[in-house]
């Protein structure tokens, strides 16, 4: 332990007394941390990422287009938004693309265990996106946020993976319409 | 009391510093081994110790209180929220009447009024509208705050204050010790930080507990809590029915939003047959409050305000440097020593220097960071922050961003609103961190002593 204070030094600056160089404004600690996430983003070949605004990397879009699985041949826009509490908590992640998949519901929610209860400051953009790549090549009916998909992958998975087809060329699925997304 | 003894002081007031002498002017067991007793440190403590106290809330009142009581004059407080009804349990600086006023203002009202001398300044304004100006005119600052996002803008501030000699160690006389306490119910902790010397906020940011949060097809397909019927309005009802509009976002300050939450997530528990939901608990969840408890802000705040004492006095050693209190079955304290994290993003990042020639480019730059025996880095991306933006100037590993900033390379530093001083950000794979390099603009590269370089 230091003694802070001799009582010679005690004399503190003024308040607003300036240093040179000193009025540069400071990066959050959040900011620090995703420019760090982002200079070692290491994308499988099947991701792609756009910044609309390459001076804000904390608000950015993950595009996936699968190569294999259900969902191979269709493009899928993932939006991400880094707060300033990151990484203490988990940066929100939606889906901007209409979907029909067991972990992903039609508002664009995505059920993925590493966004909500199992995010850890330790895990990073990295993980979050390999663990959305996984959700296309293995969908988890056990985990369901579409409950009617999600049946279906278990009883009938033909017809899953028809409806899904559907779904990525554009059409109805049940009541829902679902966008083309084929690439 | 005669009447004759009118002009002089009250005996009370006499005797008022009767105790706190004996500590400053005798030494004692557990004093610091530099403890030089005198009666110059009561004048500092009331004449010259300038203290900032972070929070005018359940902790902030406790603590203004504290301080105020023990000698301490000069002390600023700063919190931008206003007095709400439900407060005046425990911020006991409040009154009915002070409802929709600052909270900083009013306390600080209260205490000048009632403790004499004293001459608290209050600002009624976010912490991050106060510039580095500001912050440097403090020998302490104690920190009562309920939100991690604010606590680790202050503990960034107070670590991008610290000044460093020429052979890289550190000028104590920058070093701004921060005090922290929080509280969470019947449990809390109180810490002190010596910024650059001990663990800070971001060492030590895995201790705070995550936000508790449901697994989304727990809330979406079993509710079994009345949370999740709540956090399922939350989460998912909302955006799809956009109530007020896309553009409204939910507001748990909004009584009429959280009134719409509580009426929707009633009808998810009647369906699944669950009971609790009520308003209470519906603006719980959509707030993340936890109960406060005034006995334990109270305990939390005494501790602080003692920690302070003793960096200001140095009568006592500190505590070192991590205490945690457990109330909730009897009562538990334990303290241990929270270590630096090697790896830390605040206090591990001692700013660098760069040696640049004003004209250099930004691939110069680059080329300086991949070759420097200083840094090595492989592939640097770097960002800055001019006129308060965020800028990013290079980065390779992301094509959109490459594309867009490939130009900067040839760009000069004038061009590119860089200046002599002025500081980039700099990732690398080669650094556990983003670090702060400062640029030094020299003439000619070819003279420059390599033992100017700070490692
Ligand atoms: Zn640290």
């Amino acid at each position: 332990m230091i003694k802070l204070f001799s009582l010679k030094q005690q004399k503190k600056d003024e308040e607003g007394s300036a240093r040179p160089g000193g009025s540069q404004k400071k990066a959050s600690a959040a900011q620090l941390r995703i420019t760090k996430d982002l200079n070692e983003l290491n994308l499988p070949k099947t991701c792609n990422t756009e910044f609309p605004d390459p001076d804000d990397l904390l608000n950015f879009k993950l595009i996936i287009c699968p190569d294999e699985g259900f969902y191979r041949g269709g493009r899928f826009v993932f939006s991400f938004k880094v707060g300033p509490n990151y990484p203490h908590e988990p940066p929100k992640v939606k889906c901007e693309t209409a979907v029909y998949h067991p972990n992903i519901d039609l508002e664009g929610n995505v059920c993925l265990n590493i966004l909500r209860e199992d995010w850890k400051p330790v895990l990073t953009v990295n993980s979050i996106v390999y663990g959305l790549q996984y959700l296309f090549l293995e969908p988890n009916p056990e985990d369901p946020l579409n409950k009617e998909a999600a049946d279906e992958l278990q009883s009938n998975r033909r017809l899953f993976e028809q409806h899904v087809q559907r779904a990525m060329r554009g059409g109805y699925v049940g009541s829902s319409y679902f966008e083309r997304c084929l690439k | 009391m005669a009447a004759g003894e009118a002009q002089q002081q009250p005996e009370h007031l006499q005797r008022r510093w009767h105790y706190i002498r004996k500590l400053l002017e005798r030494p004692g067991p557990f004093s610091h081994p530099d403890f030089e007793p005198s009666a110059e440190i009561l004048d500092f403590i009331l004449n010259s110790c300038k203290i900032l106290v972070v929070g005018a809330g359940g902790l902030g009142c406790e603590l203004l209180k504290d301080l105020a009581l023990m000698g301490f004059k000069k002390i600023h407080i700063v919190d931008m929220d206003t007095i709400e009804l439900s407060n005046l349990n425990r911020q006991f600086l409040f009154r009915k009447n002070d409802i929709g006023s600052s909270k900083a203002k009013c306390a600080v009202e209260f205490v000048n009024k009632r403790i004499p001398g004293c001459e608290a300044i209050a600002h009624h304004c976010p912490i991050q509208d106060l510039d580095e100006g500001f912050y440097r005119q403090f020998h302490i600052v104690v920190c009562g705050l309920d939100s991690i996002v604010a606590r680790r803008w202050l503990n960034g501030m107070l670590m991008s204050l610290l000044q460093y000699n020429d052979d890289g160690s550190l000028d104590q006389s920058s070093v701004i010790p921060l005090i922290d306490g929080g509280t969470e119910g019947f449990k809390g902790n109180a810490r002190v930080i010596l910024p650059g010397m001990s663990a800070c906020i971001e060492c030590t940011l895995d201790l705070y507990p995550p936000q508790k949060t449901f697994p989304l097809c727990t809330i979406a397909n079993t509710p079994r809590l009345p949370e999740h019927c709540i956090e399922y309005v939350k989460v998912i009802q909302w955006s799809k029915e956009n109530p007020w509009g896309p553009e409204t976002s939910l507001d748990g300050d909004d009584p009429q939003h959280v009134a719409w939450v509580l009426e929707k997530a009633q009808e998810r528990a009647m369906k699944h047959g669950i009971a609790g939901v009520n308003y209470r608990l519906t603006q719980g969840v959509l707030k993340n409050i936890i109960p406060a408890v005034a006995s334990t802000n109270a305990s939390i705040a005494a501790c602080c305000a003692t920690e302070v004492f003793k960096v200001a006095t140095s009568c006592c050693a500190n505590m070192n440097n991590y205490m945690v209190l457990n109330m909730t079955e009897g009562v538990y304290s334990y303290t241990f020593n929270a270590e630096r994290r090697t790896d830390c993003i605040a206090c591990s990042n001692s700013t660098k220097i760069l040696e640049v020639e004003p004209q250099a480019t930004l691939q110069a730059i680059l080329d300086q960071l991949r070759d420097d025996q200083q840094f090595m880095m492989k592939s640097p991306g770097i960002t800055t922050i001019i006129n308060g933006r965020n800028k990013t100037l290079y980065m390779s590993s992301i094509k959109s961003i490459e594309e867009r900033t490939r130009d900067n390379l040839k760009k000069k530093m004038k061009e590119l609103g860089l200046f002599n001083g002025a500081e980039i950000l700099v990732a690398d794979i080669t650094t556990p961190n983003t670090v702060t390099i400062k640029l030094k603009f020299i003439e000619n590269l070819q003279d420059v002593d390599m033992s100017h370089y700070i490692e």
